[in-house]
């Protein structure tokens, strides 16, 4: 028994940081941008939040703090010349910011290179994961329907036209993407304490891709389709674990594959995510309908 | 004088859009800017509102030089557009693109909103009401809750009217705001530009329905080429041999 | 000196030719096509299979492997990018489309040669060192730096002197007026991306044997340096990719013998930031807007 329920309490821990990685990225997808940078920010949060508690024994929420500033802080010289940019140089920019983050780690001695750091000390429990993601959902959902949460629907739709309504669309941009890295951060922290170590593998492009991928397969035009592709894309792999063990799959490559199809079935025929299921058969079932009455 | 076009110039590739464009508009005054397919019409429009930046000239609204600005900032100095080919945000409904349209006009209220202050939900319901009311004025209060890709053309464009009133602008620029219209719905629009103009707001018609524009515009300006070729009040225009030349051509 | 030199060139010769790739798809589509690094590794794959496992000879594998990566790419266009191409945000959807189609391959990969890196058996390329101009140069080295060039000069005589490569210029330039002028849009795409993933395909042959390391994630390295290589040429410029690879293969051989190894990448990103934020259209790129 006690086995079975540490196991499901590490998958529920997974399922919260994945949650609050995937918000990171709708962040910016809500107004429109695509970026690739969040590994790199939960990087500099993580190293940033071990770091205090090993080397400077820094009281938890403090590490909670920084692992949160930092990476935020980072963001802005970044965002602010980086999101002027048409969609397909930022998401190559911050594809290339990612990659000298993680690299920047690998050649940094300080931090054991390419090894990371290990023994971080166990302090994340459950409910901080959890208190984390419902604080997050709670100021993404009071964000919509405020005059900042039009601006950024505007934005996302058609920027220039926005743009001539009076919404400085630069700085909602910047404003959310530095949002992103602090939520990426934090989530870095909180994973850190949780997995005893941080290493710069575990960063990279990879990483996130995955966020990307939970994000838009749950749905990133609302405040909880996101968390509800991370809930699917992170207990599914689990669940299949054994058949693909049975069909010879191996679990790293299997949940990767799970990942590619799932998100492209939903960004072609499902590409407002899962969360739009309901509304998209129940639009179909009402097609069909009124098919049939006219034939 | 509210809003001052001078000598502008705006080359697209080799062609030349704008080759000494001028535009004088008064506050109050509902002012045509007529021409044939190509004559630069869209071009001035867009240059005014700031998506292009001019080669050559000024523009000065209210006092204050604009051209080179960008569109956000021309736009809270007053300055609204609708589009020839129509934007309007798909996703939302005509009610929720009218209060996009507001922006300039609400007060941010994000962090109010955490907190769940009345005064947040105060002028939420204020300026649901406001867009309630452009939307009846357009004639459209019954669809509010439509998505706007649900609706008809003339609808779709008399959403993007009363998002542009949305901000109490000084300048209105209307392109083509009846294109698709039968004959009820361009009276009705040509009612709400008096009605704008008479509450001191000024309005620039781009437009082809030539009928529409004379019998609404204070006065005209023409453009050919990029070029101004008459200028002045309906029925001097009308009479005008350049102006008669211009579009008997584009005709042959 | 001289022998950075050809490194230099020959390192740069496989960064043009892949990068030339993303140039094409670019340029026809007005779409970057993540799943092209994926090609990329795969082919390297499927050289290393027939090589090692069929016992064929890398000279008959190399064409062979090439076909099969158009192939590829021909279906990662039909099912990946040609569903997308009605909708308004296809760029943005385009590339996570591309992005998903990259993972099942990887997944794919790494089923079915996993994580580990692989080497060609002994004696797949006969390595024997010249001396040419005062530097010990591999056949090895002169024979990828002749096949790439070959390549991408076949793929410029194409698009320059016959009727597909024009109706693939005319394509990139307007897709409506190439329509208009009774060009089969459809056809040409699919032919483009055949183009691109087979030079993708090539290139990850030529790496794979050139540092005789084949593994899922070989596409990874490679992939941002081609990204780098495509903004500093300019996004659709095919040209513009040949010297901009080039440029950067001798430089970062460069960089690395004054600074060391491990600022071998910061060359690329610095490169690529540089650019982006003083001027992103390139070298010879073309202006951001693009006309439908």
């Amino acid at each position: 028994m006690p086995g079975f329920l540490l196991a499901y309490q590490s998958l529920l821990a997974f399922i919260g940081l994945n949650g609050l990685l995937a918000l990171s990225v709708y962040c910016t997808l809500c107004c429109g941008q695509l970026s690739l940078a969040n590994a790199g920010f939960m990087a500099i949060g993580a190293y940033t939040g071990a770091l205090l508690t090993q080397n400077a024994h820094a009281p938890f929420p403090l590490a909670l703090l920084a692992g949160a500033l930092l990476p935020a802080l980072v963001a802005v010289p970044l965002g602010l010349p980086v999101l002027r940019l048409r969609g397909v140089f930022l998401a190559i920019a911050t594809i290339g910011f990612g990659e000298v983050v993680r690299l920047s780690f690998v050649n940094w001695s300080y931090t054991n290179g390419a090894l990371g750091l290990v023994a971080i000390p166990r302090k994340t429990d459950l409910w901080m994961i959890w208190v984390a993601l419902a604080a997050v959902m709670f100021g993404l959902a009071r964000l919509r329907g405020s005059r900042a949460g039009y601006a950024l629907e505007a934005i996302r739709e058609d920027e220039a036209a926005a743009r001539t309504m009076g919404i400085p669309s630069t700085q909602y941009k910047v404003a959310m993407f530095v949002l992103g890295a602090a939520i990426a951060g934090l989530a870095g922290v909180l994973e850190a304490h949780l997995t005893y170590m941080v290493s710069p593998g575990g960063y990279g492009f990879s990483r996130a891709v995955d966020m990307l991928v939970y994000a838009v397969v749950g749905g990133d035009t609302i405040f909880y389709g996101p968390v509800a592709g991370a809930a699917f894309l992170t207990v599914l792999p689990e669940a299949l674990r054994g058949a693909g063990r049975a069909l010879g799959l191996a679990p790293g490559p299997l949940r990767l594959f799970l990942n590619g199809a799932i998100l492209l079935a939903v960004i072609l025929f499902l590409p407002n995510g899962i969360v739009s299921l309901p509304r998209t058969l129940r639009a179909l079932r009402l097609r069909r309908a009124s098919r049939a009455a006219l034939g | 004088m509210l809003l001052s076009v001078e000598d502008l110039e705006r080359s697209f590739g080799g062609v030349r859009a704008l080759d000494g464009a001028a535009l004088q508009v008064k506050p109050g005054e509902v002012h045509g800017l007529i021409g044939p397919n190509g004559a630069g019409k869209t071009t001035l429009l867009n240059v005014v509102s700031g998506l292009f930046r001019p080669t050559r000239g000024r523009i000065v609204m209210g006092g204050e030089r604009i051209d080179g600005m960008p569109p956000y900032r021309i736009a809270a100095l007053g300055i609204t557009r609708t589009y020839q080919n129509i934007r309007l945000f798909p996703g939302l409904s005509a009610l929720e693109n009218v209060m996009v349209g507001a922006h300039l006009v609400r007060r941010g209220d994000t962090f109010r909103r955490l907190f769940f202050l009345p005064s947040a939900r105060a002028d939420e319901a204020r300026a649901r009401e406001a867009a309630m009311r452009l939307l009846a004025r357009v004639g459209l209060a019954d669809r509010a809750h439509h998505l706007v890709s649900a609706l008809s053309y003339g609808d779709q464009r008399r959403v993007e009217i009363a998002r542009a009133l949305a901000s109490a602008p000084r300048l209105v620029l209307l392109d083509e705001p009846t294109a698709g219209m039968n004959a009820a719905e361009v009276q009705a629009v040509a009612a709400v530009i008096r009605q704008v103009a008479s509450e001191g707001q000024s309005v620039v018609l781009v437009e082809h329905n030539v009928q529409l524009v004379m019998s609404v515009s204070d006065r005209i300006t023409v453009l050919n080429f990029g070029k101004v070729i008459a200028h002045g009040e309906p029925r001097h225009v009308a009479s005008h041999p350049e102006v008669i030349a211009a579009y008997l051509g584009s005709e042959a | 000196m001289w022998q950075q030199a050809i490194n230099g060139v020959f390192l740069g010769a496989i960064y043009a030719l892949f990068a030339v790739g993303y140039a094409l798809v670019f340029g026809v589509l007005d779409i970057l096509n993540l799943a092209h690094q994926a090609v990329f590794a795969v082919s390297a794959f499927i050289a290393l299979a027939f090589v090692a496992e069929g016992h064929v000879p890398l000279a008959v594998a190399l064409p062979v492997v090439l076909v099969a990566a158009g192939l590829v790419g021909i279906g990662l266009e039909r099912v990946a990018f040609r569903p997308l191409r009605g909708r308004s945000d296809s760029n943005i959807s385009g590339l996570i489309s591309s992005l998903a189609a990259a993972t099942i391959l990887e997944a794919v990969a790494l089923q079915i040669w996993g994580p580990d890196v692989q080497r060609f058996p002994i004696g797949t390329f006969p390595d024997k060192p010249l001396r040419m101009l005062g530097a010990t140069v591999s056949a090895l080295q002169l024979t990828i730096i002749g096949i790439s060039v070959v390549l991408m000069a076949g793929l410029t005589t194409l698009l320059r002197a016959t009727r597909l490569g024009r109706q693939i210029r005319a394509v990139a330039e307007s897709p409506r007026a190439a329509r208009i002028l009774g060009i089969d849009v459809d056809r040409v795409i699919a032919w483009s991306f055949f183009l691109s993933s087979a030079l993708g395909g090539a290139a990850g042959v030529l790496f794979g044997v050139a540092f005789n390391s084949v593994s899922p994630d070989m596409g990874r390295s490679v992939e941002l340096k081609g990204l780098a290589v495509i903004i500093l040429g300019g996004m659709g410029s095919i040209a513009g990719a040949v010297i901009a690879g080039f440029a950067l293969g001798l430089v970062e051989v460069f960089t690395v013998v004054q600074l060391g190894s491990s600022w071998r990448d910061a060359v690329s990103f610095g490169v690529l930031f540089f650019v982006l934020l003083v001027r992103p259209s390139g070298l010879l790129g073309r202006a951001a807007i693009r006309e439908a």
